[in-house]
């Protein structure tokens, strides 16, 4: 599975994960800190994925003031 | 997971309200809360125009089509930074945005005037939000006044005074506290109201929001909000919220309905002077930002053209 961090820009392969909170946690992120994209729709955390995937998390933190 | 409100499957989950939506309920349900929150807080009237500072964001960019397609009186308005690339997508960003919804966007550049946040740095060599928010507060206000606007609306949404009120508190900073409020009447004739109306809403919510309702946003974010101490307090935030969720919710709104009135400002009292500079209200013969731009000109003189400041 192809995962795409942005705005950092980075690409990563998980091998597995059945669900976002899976992925999320073998990413160590914080849910609630990013969007969690596949094609044009958002992914709540229970929804499964599949290995062909491909999925952007996007941060939604911003910073400054 | 299904829609709270229909069958289709759900799109965002809102663990603090303990709700899942699909993307046209969730539309329906953000811009419903945000009109909620203004109208509870008497944020806006409707016969008000409103100020909209934008910076091509999700927060901002969120703010202004909530505000524009609930039939507020708008006018954008974007200070250009002059932070290398950052910027150039960020004004291109919300050029594009407000034309494709024939909005009115009104646009001042720091840099025309030599102004621009790494200039003042390099200059004063101070830190370049310090200088950033002198100038943003400085032209928010005139634009305000030059465009006959009589609110100012910015897109702070909840993690962003989730984690100003924790600064504020870990340090009991009572002036900063009795005046973090998301309604800030005028101190003086020549300034407006100033109202945060996503402050009640996360990042997470403005950000879905803006993705499901299609709009283009600079993801990227300020190259120098790296490192800032907000981000600190956001992660210590985000990680209270996951064991507890609401924690951030309830820690501002709290504070709003019952601490903020247990604060009270020692320098409430209106500027009694006018800048020499610009004619706005100041406290010294100069406003802040004014004094800014002296200091930032005559470092430049006192700097020889080729020599580097180190
Ligand atoms: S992070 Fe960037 S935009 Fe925000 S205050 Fe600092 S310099 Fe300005
Ligand atoms: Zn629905
Ligand atoms: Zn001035």
């Amino acid at each position: 599975m192809k995962i795409l961090l942005t705005p950092q820009g980075r690409e990563v392969e998980i091998a597995r994960a059945k669900r976002v909170t899976d992925l999320l946690q073998q990413l160590s992120i914080t849910p609630g800190t990013v969007l969690v994209i596949r094609g044009d729709h958002l992914l709540t955390d229970d929804a499964r994925l599949c290995a062909s995937d491909e999925i952007e998390l996007r941060s939604v933190v911003s910073g400054g003031s | 997971m299904k829609c709270k409100n229909c069958p289709k499957p759900a799109e965002v989950k809102i663990r603090a309200h303990n709700s899942a939506f699909c993307r046209r309920c969730y539309l329906v349900f953000f811009r419903r809360r945000v009109v909620r929150i203004i109208d509870k807080a008497s944020m806006v009237d409707r016969d008000d125009r409103i100020l909209v500072a934008v910076s091509g964001g999700k927060d901002s960019l969120a703010l202004w089509e909530v505000l524009a397609s609930e039939g507020y009186e708008t006018v954008g308005f974007h200070l250009a930074l002059g932070i290398g690339a950052y910027s150039g997508r960020s004004f291109e960003q919300t050029r594009a945005f407000a034309d494709a919804r024939g909005l009115r966007l009104e646009v001042h550049s720091l840099s025309d005037d030599g102004l621009g946040v790494p200039d003042m740095m390099q200059a004063t060599r101070r830190p370049p939000c310090a200088a950033c928010g002198t100038a943003k507060r400085h032209y928010f206000d005139s634009a305000a006044l030059e465009y006959s606007c009589n609110v100012i609306a910015t897109g702070h949404n909840l993690d962003d005074e989730a984690a100003r009120l924790l600064g504020n508190v870990l340090r009991w900073q009572t002036d900063h506290l009795a005046r973090q409020h998301p309604v800030l009447q005028p101190t003086h004739e020549k300034f407006v109201r100033k109202v945060k109306p996503l402050y009640l809403t996360s990042e997470f919510e403005t950000a879905a929001f803006a993705f499901l309702a299609g709009i283009e946003y600079v993801v990227q974010e300020c190259p120098n909000a790296a490192g800032a101490t907000q981000l600190t307090y956001k992660g210590l935030l985000d990680q209270l919220e996951t064991t507890s969720p609401g924690a951030k919710l309830a820690f501002v709104n709290e504070f709003v309905t019952r601490g903020s009135a247990g604060f009270v400002s020692k320098e409430r009292e209106t500027a009694p002077k006018t800048c020499g500079g610009c004619g706005m209200p100041s406290f010294g013969d100069l406003c802040s930002f004014c004094s800014l731009r002296a200091e930032v000109t005559r470092k430049r003189r006192d700097t020889p053209a080729g020599a580097t400041s180190l």
